[in-house]
């Protein structure tokens, strides 16, 4: 079950990223939501989801984009390993640090990703700031409000129903 | 037994040194784990083709309903505009008639229109590595890598390896690592234009401190990298400035709008035919 649901969320944010990036091609699109659904499922499931979602979504996306396989796949498997072991020491059960660790596991990611290609590729490193930190605050801010719907979503649908329940026995 | 969950950091280790070899293989022959990147594209691009027919039934269910209101008003200034059009093509024609005279009496050959392919992007990547666009052409419709890739508003890319069965990956001239011959159809000064991550999103170097370039300028794929077709509108200058050294600064906004591109055209022709502006038989 935990496999099925660790696939699945990997397979819509492939999709899902790959759609809206070719909706913008020529802008820039500030989320990330591979690395988004990796964190997430480190959270969630744990070290070992979270490094295996990380090379799994990694290396997919590094096929997917043409540059070289494995680089995208290390940064996430690193980022997906380090905040499962963390999710584990700390609690991250609130909103605030949840954002937190998004956010900085997203700024991690770019740091890691931009470094190995600068010691790969030869060329000097270039991480661009702004974007990064763009980046990390809208991940944060996705991935909180998965976490949201995911946990609170389901028993807001069933306060709705009693609710409307309650209201159409009144009446009638 | 072995748990596996209980020796997570064995678990992370044999991952992170399995990529690493992934990795140097790749770096050391350049072509490694080709086989992997074009199995996991071809799969992959059977899937985004799907989402992309997807949305394009939403979308085109919208169009074709909700946003047809006000469509006789446009229809009338449509049929204004095409008698007016009628009337500039036949000065059109007039005038092509004499330039064709005029060529025959130059004795220049007339180059061929390219055979092109239509092609739908129904994807993108949006890395900072390589901004590429996904068409839902490939090799069955007779793609190949290096072909050129242009839209009505100019060069778009050209096709990169691997190429799947019916998808290609298309290599932007925005991305930082594309380049493309290039000369400015006024004064016809050549040079480079490569792509940058900055605003506007194309360079064009080695034009020389003495060319007369300004801004406003059009400048077009000059056929020397062998890959884009000779005459066709990269963008136009945004800004020239003079270099420190032998060289100006020149930057370039592009002809195409990269943000709406949805329909392109590879030009299907051998990469250096192309460039000549041959057409083949």
């Amino acid at each position: 079950m935990k496999t099925a649901v660790v696939l699945l969320a990997l397979a819509a944010a492939l999709v899902l990223q790959t759609t809206l990036s070719g909706m913008m091609v020529g802008g820039t699109i500030a989320v990330n939501l591979v690395l988004v659904a990796v964190i997430y499922l480190a959270l969630a499931y744990g070290a070992v989801s979270g490094l295996l979602a990380g090379t799994i979504g990694g290396l997919v996306q590094d096929a997917l984009g043409g540059g070289i396989v494995g680089l995208g796949g290390m940064s996430k498997t690193i980022i997906g390993f380090a905040v499962g072991v963390l999710g584990a020491q700390f609690n991250l059960s609130t909103t605030v640090p949840r954002l937190v660790m998004f956010a900085a596991a997203t700024f991690v990611h770019e740091l890691i990703f931009e470094g190995l290609h600068a010691l790969i590729g030869g060329r000097p490193f270039a991480l661009r700031y702004p974007p990064a930190l763009i980046q990390a605050l809208v991940n944060a801010l996705v991935g909180v409000t998965v976490f949201l719907l995911v946990e609170r979503g389901p028993d807001a649908m069933q306060r709705r129903r009693s609710g409307r329940g309650t209201f159409d026995r009144k009446r009638f | 037994m072995l748990d596996i969950r209980k020796r997570t950091g064995y678990l992370f280790l044999a991952v992170m040194v399995a990529q690493v070899i992934l990795v140097s293989a790749q770096v050391q022959t350049k072509t490694g784990s080709k086989v992997l990147q074009a199995v996991t594209f071809e799969l992959f691009s059977r899937v985004q083709f799907g989402t992309a027919s997807a949305l394009d039934f939403g979308r085109n269910g919208w169009s074709n309903y909700v946003a047809l209101r006000g469509v006789r008003g446009e229809n009338e200034a449509l049929k204004r505009q095409v008698a007016e059009l009628q009337v500039r093509l036949q000065q059109e024609h007039a005038l092509a008639a004499r330039a064709q005279q005029l060529q025959g009496l130059l004795n220049l050959q007339t180059a061929a229109a390219l055979p092109t392919l239509a092609a739908e992007v129904i994807a993108g990547n949006q890395d900072s590595v390589l901004r590429s666009v996904t068409i839902d052409r490939g090799t069955a419709e007779g793609v190949q890598a290096d072909m050129a890739v242009i839209a009505p508003g100019g060069i778009v890319g050209r096709v990169i390896a691997p190429v799947a069965r019916h998808a290609a990956r298309v290599q932007l001239i925005i991305d930082r690592n594309a380049a493309a011959g290039a000369l400015t159809e006024r004064t016809r000064a050549g040079g480079m234009v490569v792509g940058a991550e900055a605003n506007p999103p194309l360079r064009m170097e080695l034009v020389s401190n003495l060319a007369d370039v300004k801004t406003g300028d059009n400048v077009v794929a000059s056929g020397i990298d062998g890959i884009y077709p000779k005459g066709y509108l990269i963008g136009w200058i945004a800004r020239a400035d003079q270099g420190g050294g032998l060289y100006r600064s020149v930057t370039i906004r592009p002809g195409v709008d990269f943000s709406t591109l949805e329909q392109v055209l590879v030009v299907l022709v051998p990469p250096r035919a192309a460039a000549r502006g041959e057409d083949v038989k």
